[in-house]
């Protein structure tokens, strides 16, 4: 509760700064100092378990330590965020308490996914999470592909919309107690009325979409390559393992006991968006591009947590998005220091930035999914989720040889860092600070610790 | 000795050390410094083999096992100990160090204290691999002795060393992950410990009930993981081209310690964990080991690349030894323990011999060389006895293993056994030819300046023929070393 409201109300502090104040880096403070603020207040409420506000919310929100233990790692996530990309922020366009204030609504809708209780409230999270993201996408006015992605985005964001309302409805019509509350949903259904059937699999293609899972996931490198590369990187990580959520919280609460009959979708599905993101990857030369695809496969990898379905299964997927969001937020900040996005652009990066370079190794091997690293705990914990569950074997082989194919990617960046020497003549002016290289390494040192210790994360589930 | 007295035991003494070492090795600048010390660390860790043989009483099972909790909920513990098998092979990695650094000392290289710190951690990863007695720790070790490696090659390697080492990553990657997949079904069907529903320890995947029908299909998750790194045909295309575009350095650990790496694996957990499935098909994979071994043999005849040479050469002699764990009989996995170490000790010799030449002539064709022999004596000499362990012929350490290995496989069958041995007249074919070509002959205008070889070369060649002279004609300690661990194993199939 206590994230919820105060994102909320933050947001709105933000917003009406930006009138009043006209410094263009005191927001930046303002932002990191207020999520510090309510980062703390989530944890006191996941200490105690007892909130500082008592609404009465008619049991609309669910709140326990799972989700709790979500937004913690959201809300740390989100803070790094602004550390390490806050002055790239400030760069991206004029209005930028604006910026933070859209940002500040997205982390309360991730909030109301992750807890909701009812259809209308994930609806409602949903759009919250989605509405600023298309603007933030278009932030930068200027430039004709940040236009065409926020349209692009938009226009699709609102169709998955529509189908995910369709599926609201005819989940709301079919099932005999005429409840939203998921709970009834799942008590109400002793088999599959056509009607339901019909609406749970609307719902699964609306959130597909929004995880960008195949077949629903085209828009993605586009809208990833388009938007600024620091919201990019917000909105690959944080709104995305927020989405992830939202989809194992409805599947699992809603339509857990039905699980026999729509898990061959979600083994299709699966399979589908682990192969397209992985081979797709593979071809492309702008690195940018090709984390967006890389996202893509890393979710075909969050996906075995919807296959799975058991308690192995979450806590996989709450260290897979404290692993994969670290990572990513930790390779985009690099990212934007550069002056080339394409591969060749990293070449010889380890002579001139050996901190850059060290760190972003760190980064991409967790990627992969390599020991030591929270990535390889992350995978690990997927794989025994899927083994747990006994169908489908192939589909584990099958996302092994998909983690094997990621390598090469991944890899490439680390040959161009290190093994090749740099192509250009003139050396840029790097903007980058001693305390920007100090996040990195201490991003980097978090990773290896959970990549050690992930009970340090799993442990908060039980509190 | 009661382990619960000490604070550190020799196995995580084994682990630390090496690792430590190459932390520091990171921050020394100057590059005389860094040599010593990292030959320095690697003698210490030799010393703390050695002493981990001496020292302690317990020469059966894992009575030095040492466990610390870690990932507790899921049934994992921070667990080595070291039997027969393990000392053996621990005392190979810690043996072959100090010999290869002493060899390329004199080697330049750039960012000479990376290299090294590469170098040692490469060592406290084979340390691990070889010390875990829990299957995640095993598995954690398997994938971090791989990865300072791939640096190594892709950093300090030849021409094609970038398109080379990622093949052989991406193999040993896959391999690995395939095995991840193994580990974590065998672990489905472990019983349940006071913490966790299930456990990873190494007992509990020994004592794992499974059907025949899992047994099958697990027992090829982990092959493929073993096979790759031995390399087994046909897995072994990886390594001639990663063999011969390493620096000679990282040459000798790949080809002298971590193909061990595929046997031990092999040892250790494939044989134990899925008893049934290995009878069931100890013949096909005899057969793709014998077939590998003629394979590569004949493609040995006809190289022109020393170092090509070496590789498929490796890959015949690692067949055999794979053959030979198969037969399950006593002695031939005997024979599999110390000729395990002796492959190590007379690999690496050649590779230090391919490394001198090329240093001198650069260039690595056998048909470019001749007559070596008239300007290096004392090298030649050398060679030709590494030249004759590599053949196996009696009086060298080589020629007790075989010996055994053959007999084992004999015992499984006769048939088999023929054919294999066949791969001794290859090889005595492929060696002496080698040999003849390089070191007899004309002189060339290459081979016309080639000087004899400095006193610390000569000094580390006739180490390694000590030890290849000494094992050869008294082989006894190494036996009296693994005994125990072999029959262990060997009444696991009775």
């Amino acid at each position: 509760m206590n994230a919820i409201i105060l994102t909320a109300i933050w947001g709105i502090v933000m917003m009406f700064g930006g009138v009043f104040i006209k410094s263009k880096t005191a927001p930046k403070y303002w932002a990191i100092t207020g999520l510090a603020i309510i980062l703390i207040a989530n944890c006191i409420e996941l200490y105690t378990g007892d909130s500082f506000f008592h609404v009465e919310v008619k049991n609309m929100l669910h709140v326990n330590s799972f989700n709790l233990t979500f937004i913690t790692v959201a809300l740390s996530c989100t803070l790094l965020f602004f550390l390490l990309s806050g002055r790239d922020i400030e760069k991206v366009g004029s209005s930028v308490s604006e910026y933070f204030a859209l940002i500040f609504f997205i982390l309360c809708g991730v909030c109301l996914v992750s807890t909701f209780n009812t259809l209308l409230i994930l609806f409602i999270g949903i759009e919250i999470m989605s509405i600023p993201l298309y603007i933030l996408t278009g932030s930068d006015k200027r430039n004709l592909k940040s236009n065409e992605a926020a349209l692009k985005y938009f226009l699709m964001g609102a169709f998955s919309t529509g189908i995910m309302l369709m599926g609201i409805a005819l989940v709301y019509g079919g099932n005999s107690t005429g409840s939203f509350y998921i709970d009834n949903i799942n008590l109400g259904l002793g088999k599959l009325p056509v009607l339901i059937a019909a609406g749970l699999v609307l719902l699964m293609i609306s959130m597909s979409f929004k995880v960008s899972a195949a077949p629903f996931h085209f828009w993605t490198p586009d809208v990833y390559d388009g938007a600024p590369t620091v919201f990019t990187s917000f909105m690959s990580t944080i709104v995305k393992a927020a989405s992830f959520i939202a989809f194992i919280r409805l599947f699992d609460n809603a339509f857990g006991k039905m699980h026999d009959q729509w898990q061959l979708l979600i083994t299709i599905i699966t399979a589908a968006t682990l192969l397209i993101g992985n081979l797709t990857a593979v071809f492309q030369q702008s690195v940018k591009r090709m984390l967006a695809y890389s996202s893509i496969a890393q979710a075909g990898f969050m996906l075995l947590a919807l296959f799975a379905l058991n308690e192995t299964a979450k806590e996989g997927l709450i260290i897979y998005t404290a692993a994969y969001s670290l990572a990513t937020i930790g390779i985009f900040a690099i990212l934007i220091k550069m002056n080339d996005y394409t591969i060749d652009g990293f070449n010889g990066l380890a002579k001139e930035q050996p901190v850059l370079a060290v760190t972003a190794t760190v980064f991409l091997l967790s990627l992969t999914g390599i020991p030591l690293t929270a990535g390889f705990q992350a995978k690990f914990f997927m794989l025994i989720a899927a083994v747990q569950n006994g169908h489908s074997i192939w589909l584990v082989i099958f996302a092994v040889f998909c983690a094997a194919i990621s390598a090469y990617y991944y890899f490439k960046i680390i040959q161009a860092m290190f093994f090749k020497e740099s192509n250009v003549a003139v050396a840029h002016d790097w903007d980058i600070t001693p305390a920007f290289k100090a996040l990195l390494i201490i991003t980097a040192v978090l990773i290896i610790v959970l990549g050690l210790y992930p009970s340090l994360l799993t442990q908060w589930l039980y509190y | 000795m009661n382990p619960a007295n000490i604070w550190i035991t020799f196995p995580e003494l084994l682990i630390w050390f090496p690792l430590l070492a190459g932390v520091i090795t990171l921050f020394i600048k100057n590059d005389k410094s860094v040599k010593a010390w990292a030959l320095l660390s690697t003698i210490i860790t030799l010393v703390i083999s050695i002493g981990s043989i001496c020292c302690s009483g317990d020469k059966y099972f894992y009575l030095n096992n040492v466990s610390y909790y870690w990932l507790q909920y899921i049934g994992a513990s921070f667990s080595v100990g070291l039997d027969g098998m393990g000392r053996i092979l621990t005392l190979l990695t810690a043996v072959s160090f100090p010999i290869i650094f002493t060899a390329t000392y004199k080697n330049e290289y750039k960012n000479s204290n990376l290299f090294y710190a590469f170098m040692l951690l490469t060592q406290a990863g084979l340390m691990g691999v070889f010390v875990a007695t829990d299957a995640l720790v095993f598995y954690f070790f398997w994938e971090l002795a791989l990865i300072p490696v791939y640096f190594l090659c892709s950093r300090w390697g030849g021409e094609k060393r970038i398109q080379a080492t990622f093949k052989f990553f991406v193999y040993t990657f896959l391999g690995s992950l395939l095995m991840l997949i193994g580990i974590i079904c065998v672990y489905q069907h472990t019983a349940s410990t006071e913490y966790a529903p299930h456990s990873f320890a190494i007992q509990a995947f020994y004592s794992a009930h499974l059907s025949s029908m899992q047994q099958n299909c697990l027992f090829w998750l982990f092959f493929v993981a073993f096979a790759i790194k031995m390399p087994i045909f046909p897995f072994h295309t990886w390594q001639p081209d990663a063999y011969e575009q390493s620096p000679t350095a990282v040459t000798m650990v790949l080809s002298g310690i971590m193909v061990k790496m595929g046997l031990y694996g092999v040892l250790r957990w494939l044989l134990p964990i899925f008893p049934a499935a290995s009878i069931k098909f100890s013949s096909i994979v005899i057969f793709l080991s014998v077939a590998g071994m003629i394979y590569a043999s004949c493609i040995a005849i006809v190289q022109d690349d020393l170092k090509r040479f070496a590789a498929y050469s490796s890959i015949a002699h690692i067949g055999l030894m794979c053959a030979a764990i198969f037969s399950m009989t006593q002695i031939g996995v005997e024979g599999v323990m110390i000729q395990m170490f002796n492959h190590g000790i007379n690999i690496i010799g050649m590779w230090i011999v391919i490394d001198l030449l090329e240093k001198q002539t650069g260039v690595r064709k056998i048909s470019q060389l001749g007559g070596v022999a008239h300007k290096a004596p004392a090298l030649t000499i050398l060679l030709v006895v590494i030249a004759f362990a590599n053949i196996a012929l009696p009086l060298t350490n080589a020629f007790v293993g075989e010996f055994m290995m053959f007999s084992g496989l004999f015992k499984f069958s006769i048939w088999y056994a023929a054919v294999a041995g066949l791969s001794i007249i290859l090889a005595a074919v492929y060696t002496l030819n080698m040999i003849q070509k390089v070191f007899y002959g004309q002189v060339n205008t290459l081979t016309s300046t080639i000087k004899e070889i400095s006193l610390n070369e000569k000094f580390i060649l006739s180490v390694v023929v000590i030890l290849i002279l000494a094992i050869g004609i008294f082989p006894q300690p190494l036996f009296d070393l693994t005994k125990d661990t072999v029959a262990i194993l060997v009444t696991r199939f009775k």
